[in-house]
C-alpha cells in the first residue's frame, strides 16, 4: 500500500484524515499514484493537477523521503520506502503569499 | 410566512444568513467551504434548495459545489460517489472547463489581447459567476475567467461552452481589466429564455438571442477614456448589469466610470450619473417591484477602490437614474474605506422590498424598507466576494 498525505484543504475536500492509503499498480511513480488517488477520491480531480494536461498544479510540490520530486518526470519510479509504504508521499501546498 | 435566506460568499468561505420575513433577527451559519474563496453562490429559481457555488483557491484550483438541502450538505456534484466495480473510472468532471476548440463549433478561437498588446492563450482560472436556469434546476450557467460562458444541464456535473460568445469576432480584441479577463454577469430574460445578456470585464456587455449560438456585442453609448477610440465596438470595463425580472429589455449598468442604461435591450445606452458624487463604482441593481428604481455604491476611484470620502452610502434613484438620493441612515458615515465588489449586492421580493450588500470589511448590510435604513446583518466576515437572496415561501 501506498500512504500520501494530503494538504489540510484536500483532506476535507475528499473527507478523509491526514494520510490515504492507497493500492498502486506497480510500477510506482507520481503518476501512477495520482491516478490512484483521483479514481478512489474523483472530487480530487483537477486540484493537484491540470485535468486536460495533467500538470502540477503551480503552487503545489510533491516531497517524499525528503526530496523534492516535483520537478522529476511524472514517470520516474519512486524511491523505493514510498512503494512499500513505509514513507508516505507528500502532496504540499507551497508557502505562499508573504 | 415567508422566509429570506442570504448566500455571502467571501474571500475565505460562504455563510449563509437566514431570517424570517420580518428580517429583524438573523442566524449565520457558516464558514462553509472554510479557507477557500467563494467567489459567488446562487439558489436555482426553480428548486430554492438546490444551490450552486464556486469555491476556488490558488493553490487548488477550481472545486464546484452543490446543495440540495439549501444550504444544510453540499456536494461535489458526480465527484464523490464510487461508481460500481466495472463501470469505468469515476467521474469528478465538475469542476473541469475546457475551451472549446472543436471545428464544428465555429471559429475556436486560442488568443485573446494581454495587458502588453500582444495576443495571449485563453488560460482558464476561475468561476467568477454561476446562473441558475429559471425553470431547470439542472441547468446552470458559469462566467469565467479567461472570460467564456459554460452550459451545464446536468446539475454542473459537465459543463460545455457556448463558444458562439468567443468565436463571434470580437474575442482577440477583449483584454484582462485590472482583476482579469472575467465573464462576471449573467441575465436570463424571464419572458423569453432564448435571450440573455452576459458583461466581461474588459470587453463589454454582449447579448444572445437565440439561446447562446450567437451572440453581438452591446455597447453603443459606451464611452471609456482609457481606451483608444473612447467608443469602440468592445473594450469596455462594465463592472455588472442589472436587470428588473417586471421589465425585461430595460438594463442598467455600472461601469468602470458611468452609470448607464438602455431601454432597447442593450441596443444603445445612455449615462445616468447625473448628480452622483462620482460614478465609478462595482455594483448596481433594482428596485423587486419598482423598475425605475435603482440602487449603486459611488466608489471613490480607480485609484482608491473604497468609498468616497469615508462614508458608506448607498444612492438610490427612483427615476431609473439622474436624480439621485443617498441612503446613509444605519450605515457608517467616517472614517469607512471598505468597497463593495460587483456581485456584492442583491435584492429580495417581500414587501417592502429589501436590499442587501456586503463589503470588504467583512459586513453584510440589509435594508428591510427598500434603503431608507439599514442594519448590518453579520459583521467581521472576511472580505466579502458575492451576496445573493432567496425569498422563500
Amino acid at each position: 500500500m501506498v500512504r500520501v498525505e494530503l494538504p489540510q484543504h484536500l483532506r476535507t475536500l475528499a473527507h478523509v484524515g491526514r494520510e490515504v492509503e492507497l493500492e498502486v499498480p506497480a510500477p510506482v511513480t507520481t503518476r501512477s499514484v495520482l491516478d490512484a488517488l483521483e479514481a478512489r477520491y474523483p472530487m480530487l480531480q483537477g486540484t493537484i493537477r491540470d485535468h486536460g494536461t495533467l500538470q502540477r498544479r503551480a503552487f503545489l510540490r510533491f516531497f517524499a523521503c525528503e526530496q523534492d520530486l516535483s520537478h522529476d518526470s511524472p514517470d520516474a519510479p519512486l524511491p523505493d520506502a514510498v512503494a512499500s509504504g513505509k514513507e508516505p508521499f507528500l502532496i504540499i501546498g507551497a508557502i505562499a503569499g508573504g | 410566512m415567508s422566509k429570506v435566506r442570504v448566500l455571502v460568499g467571501t474571500r475565505k468561505g460562504a455563510f449563509i444568513l437566514t431570517s424570517d420575513g420580518k428580517r429583524d433577527k438573523w442566524e449565520v451559519s457558516g464558514p462553509h467551504f472554510a479557507g477557500w474563496e467563494i467567489y459567488h453562490m446562487k439558489g436555482s429559481p426553480a428548486d430554492p434548495n438546490r444551490i450552486f457555488a464556486s469555491q476556488t483557491s490558488g493553490w487548488f484550483g477550481q472545486v464546484i459545489q452543490r446543495s440540495s438541502d439549501g444550504g444544510k450538505t453540499w456536494e461535489t456534484p458526480g465527484g464523490g460517489v464510487q461508481m460500481p466495480t466495472g463501470a469505468g473510472m469515476p467521474k469528478g468532471e465538475s469542476n473541469k472547463f475546457v475551451y472549446d476548440t472543436s471545428p464544428e463549433t465555429g471559429k475556436p478561437l486560442t488568443t485573446h489581447q494581454f495587458y502588453d498588446g500582444t495576443q495571449h492563450p485563453w488560460e482558464f482560472k476561475r468561476v467568477w459567476h454561476l446562473e441558475p436556469s429559471l425553470s431547470d434546476p439542472d441547468t446552470v450557467y458559469a462566467g469565467v475567467e479567461d472570460a467564456a460562458l459554460f452550459r451545464s444541464t446536468d446539475g454542473a456535473k459537465s459543463w460545455k461552452e457556448l463558444s458562439g460568445l468567443r468565436g463571434h469576432g470580437t474575442g482577440p480584441r477583449w483584454q484582462p481589466g485590472a482583476g482579469g479577463m472575467c465573464l462576471h454577469t449573467i441575465i436570463i430574460d424571464p419572458k423569453d429564455p432564448k435571450r440573455m445578456y452576459i458583461a466581461i470585464s474588459a470587453a463589454g456587455a454582449f447579448r444572445t438571442d437565440d439561446g447562446g449560438e450567437t451572440w453581438k456585442p452591446i455597447n453603443k453609448g459606451l464611452h471609456s477614456q482609457y481606451i483608444p477610440d473612447p467608443h469602440a465596438e468592445v473594450g469596455h470595463c462594465v463592472h455588472h448589469v442589472a436587470m428588473s425580472a417586471k421589465r425585461p429589455g430595460v438594463l442598467f449598468m455600472q461601469k468602470h466610470w458611468d452609470v448607464m442604461r438602455s431601454d432597447n435591450a442593450g441596443e444603445s445606452w445612455e449615462e445616468v450619473s447625473g448628480n452622483l458624487p462620482t460614478d465609478f463604482g462595482f455594483v448596481i441593481d433594482v428596485h423587486a417591484h419598482e423598475p425605475e428604481t435603482i440602487y449603486v455604491v459611488p466608489i471613490h476611484s480607480d485609484s482608491y477602490h473604497y468609498v468616497h470620502e469615508g462614508k458608506l452610502r448607498v444612492y438610490r434613484s427612483r427615476k431609473g437614474g439622474n436624480e439621485w438620493e443617498a441612503l446613509t441612515k444605519g450605515l457608517p458615515q467616517k472614517d469607512c474605506y471598505v468597497n463593495v465588489l460587483r456581485d456584492a449586492m442583491a435584492v429580495d421580493s417581500l414587501d417592502k422590498c429589501g436590499i442587501y450588500f456586503g463589503t470588504t470589511g467583512g459586513q453584510v448590510y440589509a435594508s428591510a424598507d427598500a434603503g431608507d435604513s439599514w442594519t448590518a446583518i453579520v459583521e467581521h466576515l472576511p472580505a466579502v466576494l458575492s451576496v445573493e437572496v432567496q425569498t422563500l415561501k
